[in-house]
Formats: C-alpha cells, sequence, structure tokens
C-alpha cells in the first residue's frame, strides 16, 4: 500500500462537467493553476504533463484511468527539482461526485514511499489550487496567489 | 450565504472538542488509518471514537476512502485552509485600508 497520501476533499457549487473541464483545460488551469496548462490526449495510455508558463515541464506522467466528468487517475513524476523527480511516479486520482447543487471533489495524492519529498512539497500546494479552482468557479475570479507562476521557481 | 455559515458551524463545532482535536493529530501523525487503529491507545470507547469520527466526516474535516473491505480515514486540511483564508484576507483588507488613512492623515489630506 502507499506510504505518502494525502486527501483532499472539497465541495463546489458546480457541475461535474465544468469541474472536469477545469481541471485540464488550459483556458481555465491557467487562471487557478500558477499560469499552467495541462497537455494530453486524455485517453488511457496516453502521456501528460504540466507545462509552465515560460514552457518547461513541471511535472508528466501517464493517464491511467478516465471516466470523464467522474474519475481520473494519472502517475505523476516531479520534474524541476532533482530530489523530488529522483523518487519517481506518484499516483494521483481525482473523483468527482454530484451532491445536490454541489460537486464533491476528492483528490488523492499517494506514493509508495514514506516520507515522500514530493507528496510533502505538493501537499502544501495541493489547498491553496484547490481553494482556487473553487473560487473560479463560484465566483468567476481564482484567488490571486494562485493566477501566476512563482517568480524564481 | 446561509448554507456557507452553516458549513463553518459545523467545523467551528467539530473543532471545539478536544477528542476530536486529538483523533485530528493522529491522522496528521499517520495519515489513512482504520477505526480499529484509530481505536488504539485511546482513552475513548470504540463507540466513542465512531461519533467523533461522524462529527469530524460531517464538516468534511476528515474524508474517508474505502480501500477493499477497509474503510480508511484522512485528515482533510481544506475546510481549515478555507477559513484561514477567508479571516487573513480580511485582516489584511482592514489593516491595508487603516494604513491608507492613517498615510492621509499623516499627509494632510482628505482621504474622503
Amino acid at each position: 500500500m502507499a506510504e505518502s497520501q494525502f486527501v483532499y476533499v472539497t465541495y463546489i457549487r458546480t457541475t461535474p462537467e465544468k469541474l472536469w473541464r477545469a481541471l485540464i483545460e488550459p483556458e481555465f488551469t491557467r487562471r487557478f493553476w500558477m499560469g499552467t496548462t495541462q497537455e494530453s490526449e486524455w485517453k488511457p495510455g496516453a502521456s501528460w504533463r504540466i507545462v509552465t508558463p515560460d514552457g518547461r515541464t513541471a511535472d508528466s506522467g501517464q493517464v491511467v484511468e478516465i471516466d470523464p466528468f467522474r474519475k481520473l487517475v494519472l502517475t505523476w513524476q516531479h520534474q524541476l527539482h532533482p530530489e523530488a523527480r529522483a523518487e519517481g511516479y506518484s499516483r494521483l486520482t481525482y473523483t468527482l461526485e454530484e451532491k445536490g447543487d454541489s460537486v464533491k471533489l476528492t483528490v488523492l495524492h499517494e506514493m509508495d514511499k514514506s516520507d515522500s519529498k514530493l507528496i510533502k512539497a505538493i501537499s502544501g500546494g495541493w489547498p491553496m489550487i484547490l481553494a482556487s479552482l473553487k473560487s473560479l468557479l463560484e465566483t468567476g475570479e481564482a484567488l490571486s496567489a494562485t493566477r501566476r507562476w512563482p517568480e524564481g521557481m | 450565504m446561509t448554507a456557507m455559515g452553516a458549513e463553518v458551524d459545523k467545523v467551528f463545532k467539530a473543532l471545539a472538542a478536544p477528542e476530536r482535536r486529538l483523533l485530528l493529530d493522529r491522522l496528521r501523525a499517520d495519515n489513512g488509518q482504520t477505526l480499529g487503529q484509530l481505536c488504539q491507545h485511546m482513552d475513548m470507547t470504540r463507540q466513542a471514537v465512531t461519533k467523533h469520527l461522524k462529527v469530524l466526516e460531517e464538516a468534511t474535516l476528515v474524508a474517508t476512502i474505502w480501500r477493499g473491505r477497509e474503510k480508511l480515514h484522512y485528515l482533510n486540511p481544506m475546510p481549515i485552509h478555507e477559513i484561514a483564508e477567508r479571516w487573513i484576507d480580511k485582516y489584511e483588507r482592514r489593516r491595508l485600508r487603516a494604513l491608507a488613512e492613517l498615510k492621509a492623515k499623516l499627509e494632510g489630506k482628505n482621504n474622503g
């Protein structure tokens, strides 16, 4: 079983379709995910990557499972910091469940390695990104801290 | 707004009991535990732990994920993050406004 695991759950007043698009489409991710975009054909086995505004690959991996508007499983390797990169692949699972007028989004990030540096580094970032995503979908505006790629990173 | 207020109430109520904060501490130290694991070394009955976990889950402070037949409990930092964001932003804004007023006064301008 995975040794380093983090789970984030947030309820967003939106539809599964809109949330799904916001998670993967550039016009959305750019606004709440620090200016980054994601590239993939979004089908099982396809490669996947997060691209920084200046064109570097921040993270990459493969699409493991994709069930549009419901579930997306990715392998995930960080690329910018050598130490985190050396840890290899983690696994990310997005689960979307409709609950009344909201969607329950569960983000599970796990790695078969205890004390993972990648998971630790990312664990600080996820709440900010997800809070910004929620703000974008509910109010039309992302949170200011996540609108731009941090300088010097 | 009322619905959102109710959510925040749940979070504060859940955090108001030391037993529940202890459970969150346990999960922070070792995320993804079963009920059985959480009951170990705890001065509480299994029923009491179950009850507290239910309150934490309803406040979304704890998230659960099924692994086969095991229900694992995780600390969900999102509600606390949202609370911090909300008030930190507000206090910053107020402080900035107070500073702007002070600056206007000291510089002898009418701040309208």
